[in-house]
């Protein structure tokens, strides 16, 4: 098949698109596996960067699993009910509701964190603890897992099929148990999904609220460019790719294979 | 298990009355219809009999002798079939059937012996390990029906069971329909608008319009004893042909017709299967239309009535579109109901 000119120009504008992306990343992972950065690539290849940024971060990594765990659970607990009853109970209040719980989205990440310290940063004994800084990713992520399970309850038939359920005998604990949690999966997963990565990569609001000794993934970073030699910073870099994608990926199938099930 | 409905009525919170007070008793084992055309209450009748529905005060509903009106929909022990059938997507057919008799904490032994009772019954066997998302509409009809049967309830409601089908299929599955019903011996009750199907299955038919039960009787006594016009007209098509004036002998724009009984005030009706083109026919139009149906000709007829009249003509050939021809109606076949001003 002959290439086209226009062929040629997509091609060519998609693999410049790629690189615009791919090769800063590239260079950043290379630079965390370099002896010397400033001599290049020639200085030879080392893991000892890997090594101590583990040995100076490694609690951040477990902080921002647990943490993004935590709030999974937080807005799993919190959000599927609110979704229930958003979408069982349309009408005005609803509306006003819903969009009540998306504010967190509109309202900079700084100033919804500089709120909560006004208002419980004088809690010694919360305001030093990891839930504080929970509290502020729950308040941010809960729209998401809201919204992604009201999506799938406002398309199915969510009255009749409970309507179904209590014919048959089922109260309303047994209604939401097997029916409306099961039909909701597709939608609480890809809800869980963005959870997880937006607590995991959130920063502003985790900066504004960290303590010297809670320092998450992203907050741990800006600490390291900020004071540590370029190649930790890019090591750390690397072990936040090494972390998120497969977590990223697993996540990604999970909820694909719920929408075939449902489907 | 007798139901008896006393004044049942339902009025909306925006005012709209859906149901005006109604009383209704249906025996052991009896299969009801509740026919009507949409908007007519019918479904809300169901709906409070099932409990899905909140009845206005005063409403009573018995279950033999128990007065179950103020019991939620849960603890009334009644299977519906629902128009769109509200299957469980996410569980097989088996699971759908047994789920009624697991919220009953039937143990486990007499769930699956019972579920495989109503899977026979039903006919589906080979599907019971299916994914209720793989089944075909008259395939999840029978589900439905299972479902709603397998607990053993003191009362089957059908909401329009046959009205998500396509035509062909729904004319096989009314009679295996009605055939389930009667295997199953259970009280029913089931609402539709399509006067075929209530004939077919239901022992009674309760013909229902505005909000108001207007006659409840045997299919047969319904299509011959129609009580008022509005009957008349939903089962079996009945045609006004004009208003008494006075004595036994209506006067139209095609004849005189004579009654079989004085007829004052009264308006006459007729189907168009009591229309015969006769030679000898007291009246007389001009054919207007002529549908070949296969079994017989629909002849639309012009001149007799102010309005179109239909006669059902069995024979081989039609006469052609403009001739005219002569009508003859047998006096028992015409229908002399009074006219409510309220449902002319």
């Amino acid at each position: 098949m002959r290439f086209s000119i226009i062929k040629v120009l997509q091609l060519a504008i998609t693999l410049l698109a790629c690189a615009f992306l791919l090769v800063p990343a590239i260079q950043s992972v290379l630079a965390g596996l370099t002896v010397n950065y400033f001599k290049g690539v020639s200085s030879g290849l080392t893991l000892k960067w890997l090594w101590k940024v583990w040995e100076l971060y490694a609690d951040s990594v477990f902080l921002s699993i647990w943490l993004a765990l935590s709030c999974l659970v937080c807005t799993i607990i919190i959000g599927v009910p609110a979704a229930y009853a958003l979408a069982k109970n349309p009408g005005w209040i609803s509306r006003i509701l819903e969009e009540f719980i998306s504010l967190p989205l509109a309202v900079p990440g700084l100033a919804l964190a500089l709120a909560l310290l006004q208002l419980y940063g004088t809690m010694q004994g919360f305001r030093t603890s990891w839930s504080f800084i929970l509290v502020g990713h729950v308040l941010y992520t809960l729209p998401f897992m809201v919204r992604s399970v009201l999506a799938v309850l406002a398309a199915i038939d969510l009255k009749t099929l409970e309507e179904g359920a209590a014919t048959l005998g089922a109260g309303s604990l047994r209604r939401f148990c097997d029916v409306v949690v099961p039909n909701a999966m597709p939608g609480i997963l890809a809800g869980a999904l963005t959870v997880v990565t937006l607590s995991i990569g959130e920063f502003n609001l985790t900066w504004m609220l960290h303590t010297p000794y809670l320092k998450t993934l992203p907050v741990g970073l800006a600490d390291s460019y900020a004071s540590m030699r370029l190649e930790i910073a890019s090591a750390y870099t690397l072990i936040f790719f090494v972390m998120i994608v497969p977590l990223l990926t697993a996540m990604q199938w999970a909820s694909n294979r719920a929408q075939r099930i449902s489907a | 298990m007798t139901l008896s409905l006393k004044n049942a009525s339902k009025t909306y919170p925006d005012g709209t009355r859906a149901l005006l007070p109604s009383d209704l008793v249906i025996e052991t084992g009896e299969i009801v219809s509740l026919l009507g055309p949409s908007g007519c209450g019918k479904t809300t009748l169901l709906r409070i009999i099932a409990g899905l529905e909140k009845p206005d005060e005063g409403t009573e509903v018995w279950f033999g002798s128990d007065n179950v009106t103020r019991l939620p929909v849960e603890k009334r022990n009644v299977g519906m079939v629902f128009q769109s059938y509200a299957l469980f997507p996410n569980m097989s057919v088996r699971t759908n059937i047994a789920y009624g008799l697991k919220m009953q904490k039937r143990p486990r032994a007499e769930i699956d012996q019972r579920v495989e009772e109503v899977l026979t019954l039903c006919r589906l066997t080979p599907l019971a390990n299916r994914a209720v998302t793989a089944l075909s509409g008259g395939q999840r009809q029978r589900v439905a029906l299972a479902r709603a049967f397998a607990p053993r309830p003191r009362l089957l409601l059908l909401d329009e069971p046959l009205s998500a089908l396509d035509a062909a299929l729904r004319d096989s599955l009314r009679d295996e329909l009605s055939d389930l019903l009667r295997r199953f011996g259970i009280t029913a009750i089931f609402v539709t608008h399509d006067q075929n199907e209530a004939m077919a299955i239901a022992d009674r038919v309760a013909v229902m319009s505005d909000g108001r039960i207007e006659q409840i009787g045997s299919p047969e006594n319904l299509y011959r004893n129609a009580g008022s016009p509005f009957v008349a007209r939903f089962v079996g098509n009945a045609m006004r042909l004009g208003k008494v004036e006075q004595g036994r002998t209506l006067s139209l724009e095609g004849g005189q017709l004579s009654l079989p009984d004085d007829g004052t005030g009264r308006a006459v009706y007729v189907r168009a299967e009591d229309v015969c083109i006769a030679d000898d026919g007291q009246l007389s139009g001009r054919v207007e239309s002529v549908t070949f149906l296969g079994t017989h000709y629909r002849i639309g007829l012009s001149g007799v009535t102010g309005t179109l009249l239909f006669s059902l003509h069995p024979g081989a050939s039609a006469p052609k579109p403009g001739e005219r021809v002569k009508l003859r109606i047998a006096p028992e076949a015409l229908m002399l109901l009074t006219e409510d001003t309220a449902h002319p």
